[in-house]
């Protein structure tokens, strides 16, 4: 594939995850703060946000298994999921965290449960998502290409 | 004021236990020009600032921290509300109970849009209440706080010198009437306190006991 069409499908691909909402402004932030001095910058704290999200999510699995649950703590595990993910814009994960901690305030086990499901939902896809977007930037840059970032026109 | 040619050398502190935002806030002030250390916590933040418990007492008592403080000179800090131990409230307590510390302009981030949160953290004394995610234009009402603390400092050495630049008291005593207004206004407006902070000057400190000290030469 030629580096123009690369480049379009980047584009294409990048706009698409805004307008279904996996992503919201704060990406863009983060985008904005990647420059020649950092151009790995958004690899590597979206890479912090899997780190985070996988031994969180670990976490809740665990604190929600138990015999009688700890609501505190899971809510301080969501607390931080949910810092986590508006940290880097992961909007639907950010979403479904709020919605949890409802839950977790109501006490609602049954509610938690579910809801954390659809938090690991919401996260598996923003992660494939962001993979997807990453290896075409590197397939951009492996072909002498760079990111068109000035032509997402936000 | 000379603020060009001391802009650079603004040296924030930021504390926060998340790497992750600990990367995001570390990038954010580089952008704007900052120079910045990071800790992950409130009681290494006091660590590197030479605190120590005696401050109250005593003062003029060196620091116990050997290296840290004069080399280092923090001209604001930047924490995190919500931290396992020491909270971001209780590190701006500490500071602004130590003689040595409380000049330092304090601004607090947090995630949660607590309106009694954020009350307590201004009475306290914060200049600041950032929520997060922390955005490249909040930065922007950092560097009014850090001028004022050089402008301060500035007369304290000049104290030493025996001299003092009336321009820059009158400079002071504008700062205080609008910190006045300013306050008079939050009385009823904590939770608006982001949208507020955009329009209004960002000038809003804490009860000045330097100026006295400036004022008696």
């Amino acid at each position: 594939m030629e580096v123009g069409q690369m480049q379009r499908q980047w584009l294409d691909y990048t706009k698409s995850l805004f307008l279904e909402g996996f992503l919201d402004g704060q990406f863009l932030q983060l985008q904005q703060l990647q420059d020649e001095s950092n151009p790995d910058f958004v690899v590597e704290v979206v890479s912090l946000f899997f780190e985070d999200s996988e031994k969180l999510l670990n976490d809740l699995t665990s604190a929600l298994g138990q015999q009688s649950v700890d609501f505190k703590r899971v809510d301080a595990h969501v607390h931080q999921l949910k810092g986590s993910s508006s940290s880097i814009g992961a909007q639907r994960v950010k979403n479904a965290c709020i919605a949890l901690r409802n839950y977790c305030e109501e006490q609602n086990i049954e509610g938690c449960i579910g809801c954390l499901q659809q938090v690991k939902h919401e996260y598996n896809m923003v992660k494939n998502k962001l993979e997807n977007l990453f290896r075409l930037e590197q397939q951009i840059v492996a072909a002498g290409g760079s990111i068109p970032m000035t032509e997402l026109g936000f | 004021m000379g603020m060009a040619a001391t802009e650079s050398q603004f040296h924030v502190l930021a504390v926060d236990d998340s790497l992750l935002d600990r990367k995001l806030i570390e990038r954010l002030l580089k952008t704007s020009s900052y120079q910045v250390t990071t800790v992950d916590s409130g009681s290494k933040a006091l660590e590197f600032l030479g605190f120590h418990e005696d401050d109250q007492i005593n003062p003029d008592s060196p620091s116990i921290s050997p290296n840290n403080h004069q080399e280092a000179e923090v001209n604001l800090i930047i924490t995190d509300y919500c931290m396992p131990g020491m909270t971001g409230y209780d590190l701006l307590k500490k500071i602004k109970e130590s003689s040595s510390l409380r000049n330092i302009p304090v601004v607090i981030m947090s995630s949660e849009n607590v309106p009694s949160r954020i009350t307590r953290c201004l009475e306290e004394g914060a200049e600041e209440f950032f929520l997060k995610p922390v955005q490249l234009s909040d930065l922007k009402r950092l560097r009014p706080h850090m001028v004022k603390t050089k402008v301060k400092d500035q007369n304290l050495d000049k104290k030493q010198e025996n001299q003092e630049n009336p321009e820059e008291k009158l400079d002071k005593q504008e700062i205080q009437s609008e910190k006045l207004q300013q306050q008079q206004q939050m009385g009823n407006n904590n939770n608006k306190r982001k949208a507020m902070e955009e329009s209004l000057s960002p000038d809003r400190t804490r009860p000045r006991y330097s100026n006295g000290v400036a004022t008696v030469v």
